[in-house]
């Protein structure tokens, strides 16, 4: 199970790295911390003519303040972000989801930003930015632009990024005062891709959760918002009722594909379970 | 065809330099350019943790870096944590106890416990347990596994001076 | 440029006075239970072990294989030219040209009466009958390149029908191979006298129908051969991951019709076998064949998605099973109606006939019924063959007994350890004939199961069961008793006419130095062959431990024998270690007797010396019998030759096999809002004889038992109707790691077989065959209160809410 043969480039700079991006078009890919495209590789389900190793590049690299937010480099590896104090003060759901990352050997290398290119819909980081409303920037020879995660997440495994483009951050808003997050997920095995799960966050005042925001992975083609059982839930206490209203409003929010193991059924109603986990959780 | 790229890593100490494919994975070019046999492919696809080498101080899966990524980096594999003897206790309570049978994981599950052992010292059994569930031994129950480990870190843990 | 810069990171070798003095024996049994560590582990802890795919050879050759995509196909079109044409590519061949060297194969045997099976080539000829099959054969100068050229041959198809349901397959709607007129490969029914009158007399008949998923081996190193052929010598020798190298030579010898004594099979280590590597392989077959052809080293190994494709797999069954019982909890009599699919081919040279048979045999194991009904089908399907894998026929067995048994005393209202006591096996009541027709020569099910209850304190468990439910906590306690074919006689294989050695042997040597050389035909797959063989063998002839040095896994070195299977390494090569052992000690007495002038009968061996036999006093140093039997014989007596070189070997005749029991209890908590079952704990009771080295014997038996639970809770190779394998990784398929088990408690009972001196049974499977019984009826009891119930292995949480009705 060896790679089919291909070219190896490590440019030294984002310009360096536009430039080889224009002159390999779609036969280049971006080779961030690999641990899903080497795979993917060494497979032959993917066979590039050229891999362009954002590896020199420091200015992809870090953790941030951005003012009381915060700005993560899109080479920022999963054990950093794990790691990372200013990340469990500003954005503790990833320090919460980072452990769910496959195992440590794998979060040594893989980084954010190859996780959110790749957009695979049971991977973790896609569902905490969309909850924690993060900002993607995204870098080419024609300048940066800034997508919400929200709307970065296109189909399966398409993202916003153009051909020509490269993620180079994600900037994730200072957390409000009452901010609560928790993440949950539900894999057969520790490190396993997860069946469901769910990034929620939520400000709790005078025991009501507001601004909640639930988000699932493993549900659908992307990261799923859950719109109507947020609403459900919204300035409400999240008591048994409101909980089963919720839970009751995910059908509308999710419509799960079955996987090898898992019927589609069975997604809906771990989703539900997650659900009333979170936020007794979020509630507390 | 693409070109060898030249390629200087320093491997257990020793730095060496060859010409390598860049299709080539780390553990392919530690266990045919080098012939340091010791780290294993089992799946070629990140899940078994038996090509587990560290980089620049760090484990990774072999299998998922490739070795021109290792360019100019540091890489330590079974071979040179045995003859440093930094592994000489860990490797004994894996004797001592027969954590081990066929052996073709056990590089790999050393050098994760090694980290375990530097990074988490302060671990209790169900962190061993979750800490190693990245590499797969078919003949153990991993019960030995998980003793031999955690009497070393007890053993380190009561050694550091206070 | 290469520079050293850090030669002073290299830690000096351990000194002498470093090294630990060699442990002590034993006061009464020597070496034999004593917990010694594996002298040979301490290579693979440094990473110095020597795997089949570490060995290179000047003009090593690697050779891939272009497999079906198709489960069932004629091939239309083949064209190898492009392939051939590629950079780094030798040779390239389709099944036609592998033939004219590697004559095909049919895996039936005697004994078992009707089994059939079609013509099988290394290479497909003509049609493929699984996704995976080989097809072509591309050498090239490196794997990668081979790998390249594989996506240059052109294929066309014509796709036949794929029989994948086990059902369609016995009903031989479309039949596979039409010269064989169905799909059945074999099938079996047994019924005793007494069976309608046990049926019709009982209180309660209880009946289920259990699936067991079609599993595999997942062995960390994929099959591995390396096959050097010398044309000048008309010799073969094929370095192999293997487990019985005297079989695999006389294979190779036969299908590639090269003299027997000039194919050398070499056994290195070996990462993991568990019955994988013990079968004939057709890529196997096809690399030595290559390495004919092309006169030169030819190596494969099997990469990770062509294991899952076409290592054998296992255990595809659905059975149905009755069970009459007394409205008191007397078992009257079993009911079995099995079938399972075992693919396009019986798998050569043991037959895929072999499981199926084990479950008729085996099913109500360890109860005192008298009435047995046994039908049972083996069909052929369009997925990859089925095998021999760890604990053959005995998890599907002990599940079905188990299941069947637990139902039955819940229905009565009898705990399920009562209902179990009243109807075990008693153990005063051997030799016991079984209703199947197996013997037992001594098993011990009352003192497994006392011991069990009480290292898990089964009481208190209820308890706190019965304490946590009241909370919404749902808690399951199973039980599964079993008995484990060990030791096999000629009766498992050779009577059928199988080339397979039932019998293993050992030479042992006294070497010049006073070291003792033993060699041995069982096979180290890393279970600890030679760290007992070691014992063994310093334990009869009378040194300590570091005095011997154990080879094994080289057929131009060893005895004659079968290798490792069937839980046979300690009961039948450690036997033939023993008798050799006892024989040389005897041999050396006679040279010091010699050489001291006195009575043989007065000296003995001990530590390292022959010493006066009543008082212990040394006598001489084993070195100078050593010295003078070796380098001056001219000092002995005229007449007197030294023999200080023996071969023993040992075959188990008295019984077919000789069968260990045990028992195995889980403890499961379920999460019934998300049907995830934790494991909380697994116990082992079990009788393996005479125990060599507990704790060898103790983590085989738990990695066995993880291999159960992953049977359990976890794999399954899932095909499409179509007969493609859809799980075909290690990401997909999902082996236990470490955070996936629990915590394993085992236990002895010992009691040693009488067939032999050592005692010894086997151990191997014991773990592998009890604990997916175990685990079903710990999650079935923790599922009773809710009225739910799961039968389809592996136990996922779509299964278990399916059950709970959540979904």
């Amino acid at each position: 199970m060896k790679a089919s043969s291909f070219g190896y480039a490590r440019p030294a700079s984002l310009a360096e790295a536009f430039a080889l991006l224009a002159r390999h078009g779609e036969g280049a890919k971006l080779l961030a911390g690999g641990q899903s495209l080497i795979p993917s590789l060494n497979m032959r389900l993917a066979a590039p003519e050229l891999l362009v190793d954002l590896g020199a590049l420091g200015e992809l690299e870090g953790i941030a303040p951005l003012g009381q937010g915060l700005r993560i480099g899109a080479r920022t590896r999963h054990c950093e972000i794990e790691r990372s104090a200013l990340v469990a003060e500003r954005a503790p759901l990833l320090a919460q989801a980072a452990p769910h990352i496959a195992h440590v050997a794998i979060r040594n290398r893989g980084t954010l930003g190859g996780s959110l290119a790749l957009a695979d819909p049971a991977a973790e980081w896609p569902a905490c930015c969309v909850a924690l409303g993060a900002q993607i920037v995204i870098a080419s020879a024609r300048g940066e632009r800034r997508v919400a995660a929200e709307q970065f997440f296109k189909a399966l495994y398409a993202t916003e990024l153009a051909a020509d483009e490269i993620l180079v951050a994600v900037e994730i808003p200072p957390p409000a005062p009452q901010a609560r997050s928790v993440f949950l997920e539900l894999a057969r095995r520790r490190g396993d891709y997860a069946m469901v799960g769910l990034a929620a966050q939520a400000n709790r005042t005078d025991g009501q959760l507001r601004d909640v925001r639930l988000v699932f992975l493993g549900v659908g083609a992307i990261p799923v918002l859950a719109r109507h059982a947020m609403a459900a839930i919204e300035g409400k206490a999240a008591d048994a009722a409101a909980i089963a209203a919720a839970q009751h409003e995910l059908s509308k929010d999710l419509s799960p594909n079955g996987d090898l193991y898992t019927s589609a059924e069975a997604k809906l109603h771990l989703a539900r379970v997650l659900t009333g986990r979170a936020l007794a959780a979020l509630a507390r | 065809m693409n070109p060898m790229l030249e390629t200087t890593i320093t491997v257990n100490g020793t730095r060496v330099t060859r010409r390598v494919e860049p299709r080539t994975h780390l553990v392919d070019f530690l266990r045919e350019e080098l012939g340091l046999t010791g780290s294993h492919t089992a799946c070629e696809h990140g899940v078994c943790g038996a090509c587990t080498v560290r980089v620049d101080g760090e484990i990774v899966r072999g299998c998922l870096t490739l070795a021109v990524q290792a360019n100019g980096r540091a890489v330590d594999t079974i071979e040179g944590l045995s003859d440093s003897g930094e592994i000489r206790d860990l490797q004994a309570a894996f004797h001592e106890r027969n954590a081990l049978q066929c052996g073709f994981c056990t590089p790999g599950v050393l050098m994760t416990a090694q980290e375990l052992l530097r990074t988490r010292p302060a671990a209790t059994r169900d962190e061993i347990r979750d800490f190693m569930s990245g590499n797969l031994c078919r003949c153990t129950g991993y019960q030995s596994i998980l003793d031999a480990i955690e009497a070393v870190l007890i053993a380190r843990r009561q050694a550091r001076p206070a | 440029m290469n520079d050293r810069i850090a030669p002073d990171q290299l830690a000096p070798a351990p000194r002498a006075e470093e090294r630990k003095p060699a442990p002590a024996p034993v006061a009464t049994r020597g070496y034999i239970g004593a917990s010694i560590p594996r002298a040979n582990a301490k290579r693979l802890l440094e990473g110095r072990g020597c795997y089949t795919d570490d060995i290179q050879l000047p003009r090593l050759a690697h050779v891939v294989f272009f497999r079906s995509p198709h489960a069932h196909a004629r091939i239309k079109r083949l064209d190898l030219q492009p392939a051939r044409a590629q950079p780094g590519v030798i040779a390239v061949f389709d099944g036609r040209a592998i033939a004219e060297y590697c004559t095909p194969w049919v895996a039936v045997l005697g004994h078992l009466k009707g089994i059939k099976s079609p013509p099988q080539h290394a290479v497909a000829i003509e049609r493929v009958c699984w996704q995976g099959e080989a097809v072509a054969a591309i050498v090239a100068e490196t794997r990668a390149q081979g790998e390249d050229a594989l996506a240059h041959v052109e294929a066309e198809w014509e796709e036949l029908p794929a029989v994948t349901d086990m059902e369609d397959a016995l009903s031989g709607r479309y039949v596979i191979h039409p010269d064989l007129g169905d799909n059945i490969c074999f099938k079996r029914e047994l019924v005793t006298e007494n069976f309608d009158a046990a049926f019709a007399q009982a209180d309660l008949v209880v009946e289920e129908t259990f699936g067991f998923g079609r599993h595999t081996g997942v062995t960390l190193e994929g099959r591995s051969i390396l096959a050097d052929y010398n044309a000048a010598e008309h010799s073969l020798t094929v370095y192999h991951a293997t487990q019985a190298p005297h079989m695999m030579q006389d294979i190779f010898s036969r299908h590639l019709d090269i003299p027997e004594a000039s194919v050398r099979v070499i056994c290195k280590d070996v990462g993991g076998s568990y019955g994988i590597k013990v079968h004939v392989y057709p890529d196997e077959m096809a690399t030595a064949a290559i390495s004919v052809m092309l006169r030169r080293p030819v190596k494969f190994v099997a990469d990770r998605l062509e294991s899952f494709l076409t290592d054998i797999h296992a255990r595809e069954h659905k059975a149905k099973i009755r069970l009459a019982c007394t409205k008191d909890g007397r078992i009257l009599g079993f009911d079995l109606d099995d079938l399972t699919a075992i693919g396009p081919y019986s798998v050569y040279p043991r037959t895929s006939g072999i499981e199926g048979n084990q479950v008729v045999n085996l099913t109500g194991g360890p109860y005192r019924h008298k009435a047995y009904r046994a039908k049972m089908h083996v069909v052929f399907t369009n997925k990859n063959v089925t095998c021999q894998y760890r604990a053959v026929g005995h998890p599907i067995a002990v599940a079905l007994t188990e299941g069947i048994v637990d139902l039955a005393a819940a229905k009565l209202g009898i705990d399920p350890a009562e209902f179990r006591r009243r109807n075990i096996i008693p153990d005063d009541a051997y030799p016991y004939t079984f209703p199947s027709g197996i013997k037992f020569e001594k098993l011990s099910h009352e003192q497994c199961l006392d011991k069990l209850l009480e290292a898990m304190d089964y009481r208190a468990l209820r308890a706190e069961q019965a304490r946590l439910r009241a909370t919404g906590v749902y808690r399951g306690i199973g039980l599964a008793a079993m008995i484990e074919v060990t030791n096999p006689s000629p009766a498992f294989y050779g009577v059928g006419g199988a080339r397979i050695s039932a019998q293993d042997g050992a030479t042992v040597r006294l070497e010049p130095t006073g070291m003792v050389t033993c060699l041995a035909s069982v096979t180290e797959q890393g279970q600890g062959t030679d760290a007992i063989f070691v014992q063994i063998c310093a334990t009869a002839v009378g040194v300590s431990v570091d005095k011997v040095r154990v080879m094994t896994g080289d057929t131009g070195v060893t005895p004659y024998g079968g290798g490792t299977w069937a839980s046979r390494g300690a009961g039948i090569g450690g036997e033939a270690v023993l008798q050799a052992g006892k024989a040389l000690k005897s041999n050396i007495l006679d040279v010091a007797a010699a050489m001291l002038g006195v009575d043989k009968a007065t000296l003995d061996v001990r530590d390292n010396a022959i010493v006066d036999g009543a008082t212990g006093e040394a006598k001489l140093p084993l070195a100078e019998v050593g010295r003078v039997g070796y380098f001056r014989p001219d000092t002995l007596p005229m007449k007197f030759q030294a023999e200080l070189s023996v071969t023993r070997h040992y075959t188990p005749r008295e019984y077919g096999f000789t069968f260990t029991n045990g028992i195995q209890a889980s403890l499961v908590e379920v999460d019934t809002d998300t049907g995830f079952v934790k494991l909380l704990k697994h116990w082992c009771v079990e009788d393996c004889g005479t125990v060599i080295n507990p704790i060898l014997v103790d983590e085989q038996i738990r990695g066995g038992i993880v291999q159960g639970l992953g049977a359990a809770m976890l794999e399954e190779c899932v095909y499409s109707p179509e007969g493609q394998l859809l799980n075909g990784s290690l990401a997909d398929y999902l082996v236990p790691m470490s955070g996936d088990v629990p915590d394993i408690e085992v236990a002895h009972v010992c009691t040693p077989t009488k067939q032999s001196e050592l005692g010894a049974k086997g151990v191997g499977e014991a773990g592998t065959a009890g604990a997916p019984g175990a685990v079903m009826n710990a999650i079935n009891d923790a599922l009773a209160p809710l009225g739910a119930r799961v039968t389809d292995q592996p136990f996922t949480p779509e299964r278990i809410l399916r059950a709970l009705g959540r979904i």
